[in-house]
């Protein structure tokens, strides 16, 4: 986005009737100052209170609360959910971008709406739904259970499968709530390329495998670095799914935003803030990445443009 | 990746957190408060255990508000021991996930509760607003922190041990309704968690009083400074029983009944009590009294089951939707 | 002028004129039709749909009267108002500000304007529960703004005992849900209104100049029409992210009854009284509100694809 506002400002101010589009200074100024204590007191402020309890103790005390081994054991279970979902969500965004923009079928508005679904959800019930299915009074934890399925393989039946309150489980909610984020990105974008350059490919004789990987993927990439970064940054961040799949084992089951609310709840605001102000700087750098990305994406859509 | 390399790996996953514990591990799934507690207390077993069988043991942590703990467990959570506010809250696992016989409560000593601890007042220091018992809640402009009773244990030992009161000195149900209705009216904030409400209380500087765990209220003038905070002691207030049980079918099913069924009878050692009495909780061994006893204030306390006839009848008629809790807040 | 090319946001379809593409598979040179689709249905059953309709089977099992004791309980009832009535407010004042703040940034240029750009998908990235957490050390009496702020209100609540209606205070009462719900939902009116107002042709404003309208009505009459069914998603898509907002509002709100309580966490306080009936009740009741919501905005993106192409 950020790169965008120059292109469609520059023919404007240059335009023949600029009293007619322009805005009178007072009102220019009014706005931006509305907007701007809109941004500060909304956005601003509420980073500047993460950082400034993060610090109140000083750098050492700041630090002291990521070499803790707990705090340790969220951020590497936080990373590892990140690597399993992603990917995941990832792999179905481009078959599903694929299937909805280069082909026309029936129901496709409904596929479209089934698949926002996920992020109008509330996460309180992504959680919940897991809790139906597999926890123990749910429809399949009974059977997943040691000693509950005697005719399966000795190992299984020697071994509890536990999906909640365990790592699967809380892969499989933050898999439901970051499911429309790269899908999302791709499909209007695949939809806007249209099939030609597709087309073209096949009829010179491109296997469809390299017409994707040469002709569409190139299309696409910057837009599925975009969806991968958002995607990323909602999977690490999320709080309300998987604080109910979690059980809360420290060093084990607990996520970064979870381990937050732990040290809160511990009265060590500092630690809290410090591991908070973690995430804000995770958000940061995916706003950072994202504007970098936006900047580039805008330039090659922006000479494609030029050339066509 | 496709599905089912990712299923794999979630399977591979759980496998490998399952077949490391070549040491032993033990789930204990606790309630809010008692994470210092349980802390040191693990670390004394571990080495309690070592000493005497030359295993290893780790014990894990589980902490939040005792309901929402309870119902980890019915709903799978792998607690080896849970250790809970109430009584209240272990039943369900009995009652409704089966986990364990419905008679737990009589398989250790002193109704399952290796420590006790009641109810008491945390005002801000120099008692501005002259809180001294439980009459002094419902004057209007008095702002009560407490914690909702239907998600928090430690609420719902504040909430009987003001019905009791009441209806020890106003006479009767009714004027015990009306009188924990008036206490509720003055209540802005219900945290779900008693460690929420203490933050809100400290940290936000919100309320004049908050009705606490006698080991929370402690742990907050040493963590909080006394020179901020002091306790008061209302005339009556009720015994607090936070019981520990075995999960059956869990220990049972990963073989570690033995060393579970040892974590819980060591809080009734004379090690386990003396880190219990350090810790603000009452311990309910005789020796451990005798050593402790003089640092928590005398205060009448009554019972669950001599004043309100036990836990099930308790939610049941208080707790329960569309009990006197619920019948409070409608208008 | 060129005429309006082709929308290159990565961020909506609002704007897009869909190529012709080809009809059914059978019909396509393009390969991957079957793969893609089966794949496509395949994993959005597996993860979302099976799941959800788990919710659905377990509340089958409830006879209409349990389900309605559970869906309309005075309680539950004062909780859906808290909800709607929250976000609807949360949504409003994002779409007043959101699109002051899309204007300002397409329009006006000022130094920082890209910080600004970037700060407005912070929401996005920042995990709810810090975003809770730290509202709440803001606009508590103790926090920086609460503490100037609280005094005023306070007498604003002497003269007009109404107001006590909306809270007594920021923190702890519906101001808090409210601020809470707004700073989650900002991202979604700005980023919908930006690429509209980037493609927006000078022409229509300067035929409007032109034919003697003054800028006000320029505004009124030509641009917000051109900008409504944009600023109309953007409001659905705030107000359907409200509405199942749970990390951020526990922290702020004082979770009363009848009051501040909204429809998620009376899912978790079922949940944990071990009323898993009651619970899935209310959230099919959310996933159907939340269902009928996206209908509502996917057809607001046609319509204004339509008005669009005109």
């Amino acid at each position: 986005m950020s790169a965008a506002p120059s292109r469609s400002l520059t023919p404007r101010s240059a335009s023949a009737a600029p009293r007619a589009t322009q805005d009178p200074a007072w009102a220019r100024w009014l706005l931006t100052g509305v907007a701007l204590l809109f941004v500060v007191l909304f956005l601003v402020l509420p980073l500047v209170a993460v950082f400034t309890e993060a610090l109140r103790r000083g750098v050492g005390a700041y630090l002291a609360a990521f070499t803790e081994a707990d705090a340790l054991s969220a951020l590497r279970l936080t990373l590892l959910t990140a690597l399993i979902a992603v990917p995941a969500n990832l792999v179905f965004g481009v078959a599903a971008a694929w299937a909805i923009a280069k082909f026309n079928f029936f129901g496709k508005s409904l596929l479209l709406t089934l698949i926002d679904l996920p992020f109008a959800v509330s996460p309180v019930i992504s959680g919940l739904i897991y809790v139906l299915i597999f926890g123990l009074q749910g429809w399949c934890g009974p059977y997943l259970v040691s000693g509950a399925h005697p005719w399966l393989g000795s190992w299984l039946n020697a071994h509890d499968i536990q999906i909640i309150f365990a790592v699967p489980g809380i892969v499989l909610a933050t898999v439901f709530v970051t499911f429309p984020f790269v899908a999302r990105e791709l499909i209007p974008l695949m939809q806007a390329q249209g099939t030609d350059e597709e087309y073209a490919a096949i009829t010179l004789g491109a296997s469809g495998w390299q017409t994707f990987r040469r002709v569409t993927l190139p299309n696409i990439k910057w837009g599925l670095f975009y969806g991968v970064i958002l995607c990323n940054a909602r999977a690490m961040g999320e709080f309300g799914a998987v604080s109910v799949v979690s059980g809360h084992i420290r060093g084990e089951t607990n996520t970064l935003p979870l381990h937050v609310e732990i040290l809160y709840n511990e009265y060590n605001f500092v630690a809290a803030f410090a591991v908070a102000s973690l995430l804000a700087l995770l958000a940061l750098a995916t706003l950072i990445l994202k504007s970098l990305v936006e900047w580039r994406y805008s330039r090659v859509l922006e000479s494609s443009k030029v050339g066509a | 990746m496709n599905v089912k390399s990712i299923l794999f790996l979630l399977f591979g996953i759980t496998a490998a957190l399952g077949a490391s514990a070549k040491d032993v591990q033990l789930l204990n799934v606790s309630y809010d408060p008692t994470r210092e507690l349980y802390v040191e207390f693990n670390k004394a077993f571990a080495a309690h255990w070592l000493a005497q069988t030359g295993d290893t043991v780790t014990v894990k942590q589980s902490h939040g508000g005792s309901g929402k703990q309870a119902r980890g467990v019915i709903d799978g959570l792998p607690a080896d021991v849970v250790t809970l506010a109430l009584g209240g809250d272990i039943d369900p696992i009995a009652s409704l996930a089966k986990l364990l016989p419905t008679d737990w409560q009589t398989r250790l000593p002193h109704n399952s509760s290796p420590y006790t601890s009641t109810i008491v007042f945390l005002v801000r220091k120099g008692n501005p607003r002259h809180i001294n018992d439980w009459d002094d809640l419902v004057r209007s402009g008095v702002s009560v922190i407490t914690p909702n009773p239907k998600t928090s244990g430690g609420a719902r030992w504040n909430y009987l041990a003001a019905w009791a009161y009441a209806k020890r000195h106003q006479g009767g149900d009714e004027a015990a309704q009306r009188f924990v209705a008036a206490l509720f009216k003055n209540v802005p904030v219900l945290d779900s968690g008693a460690r929420g409400s203490t933050t809100t209380f400290v940290q936000r500087g919100i309320g004049d009083v908050l009705l606490a765990w006698e080991n929370e209220a402690f742990l907050a003038l040493k963590e909080f400074g006394a020179d901020a905070f002091e306790i008061v002691v209302p005339s009556l207030s009720i015994l607090a029983e936070p019981p520990v049980a075995l999960v059956d079918r869990v220990v049972d099913r990963r073989g570690t009944r033995t060393v579970a069924q040892a974590y819980l009878e060591f809080l009734y050692s004379e090690k386990g009590q003396d880190i219990i009495g350090r810790h603000f909780y009452r311990p309910s061994e005789p020796a451990a009294i005798a050593k402790y006893g003089r640092q928590f204030p005398q205060v009448e306390l009554v019972t669950i089951a001599s004043e309100f006839g036990g836990w099930a009848a308790v939610q049941q008629i208080h707790f329960a939707d569309g009990g006197v809790f619920d019948q409070i807040y409608a208008k | 002028m060129h005429p309006a090319s082709e929308s290159i946001d990565p961020r909506t379809d609002l704007e897009i004129r869909d190529k012709p593409v080809p009809r059914g598979s059978g019909r396509s040179v393009l390969p991957g039709f079957g793969l893609s689709l089966g794949y496509t249905i395949f994993y959005l059953s597996l993860i979302v749909l099976v799941p959800l309709s788990a919710a659905f089977l377990k509340t089958a099992g409830m006879s209409w009267a349990e389900f309605s004791a559970a869906v309309f309980s005075p309680r539950v009832v004062a909780a859906y108002r808290m909800s709607f009535g929250a976000s609807l407010a949360a949504a409003g004042a994002n779409a007043v500000f959101g699109l002051v703040l899309a204007w300002v940034l397409v329009r006006y240029p000022f130094p920082g304007r890209r910080v600004v750009d970037a700060l407005v998908d912070l929401p996005f990235a920042l995990p709810t529960a810090v975003a809770g957490i730290a509202l709440t050390q803001l606009y508590g009496v103790h926090g920086w703004i609460g503490s100037w702020f609280e005094p005023l209100w306070a007498k604003a609540v002497g003269a007009a005992p109404w107001l006590s209606w909306v809270g007594t205070k920021i923190a702890y009462d519906r101001p808090g849900v409210f601020l809470a719900l707004t700073f989650i939902g900002l991202p979604f009116v700005v980023r919908t209104l930006q690429p509209v107002l980037e493609e927006l042709e000078p022409e229509l404003e300067e035929a409007s100049a032109t034919l003697g309208a003054s800028r006000w009505q320029t505004i009124t009459r030509v641009l917000l029409p051109e900008l409504a069914p944009a600023l109309l998603t953007g409001f659905a898509l705030s107000f359907a992210r409200a509405l199942g907002e749970y990390g951020s509002v526990v922290f702020i709100s004082g979770n009363m009854p009848y009051r501040t309580e909204i429809v998620p966490l009376l899912i978790i306080t079922k949940l944990e009284q071990y009323d898993y009936h009651g619970a899935t009740a209310l959230a099919v009741v959310m996933l159907v509100a939340s269902f009928v919501l996206l209908l509502v905005i996917n057809l607001l993106q046609k319509w204004s694809r339509r008005h669009h192409r005109i």
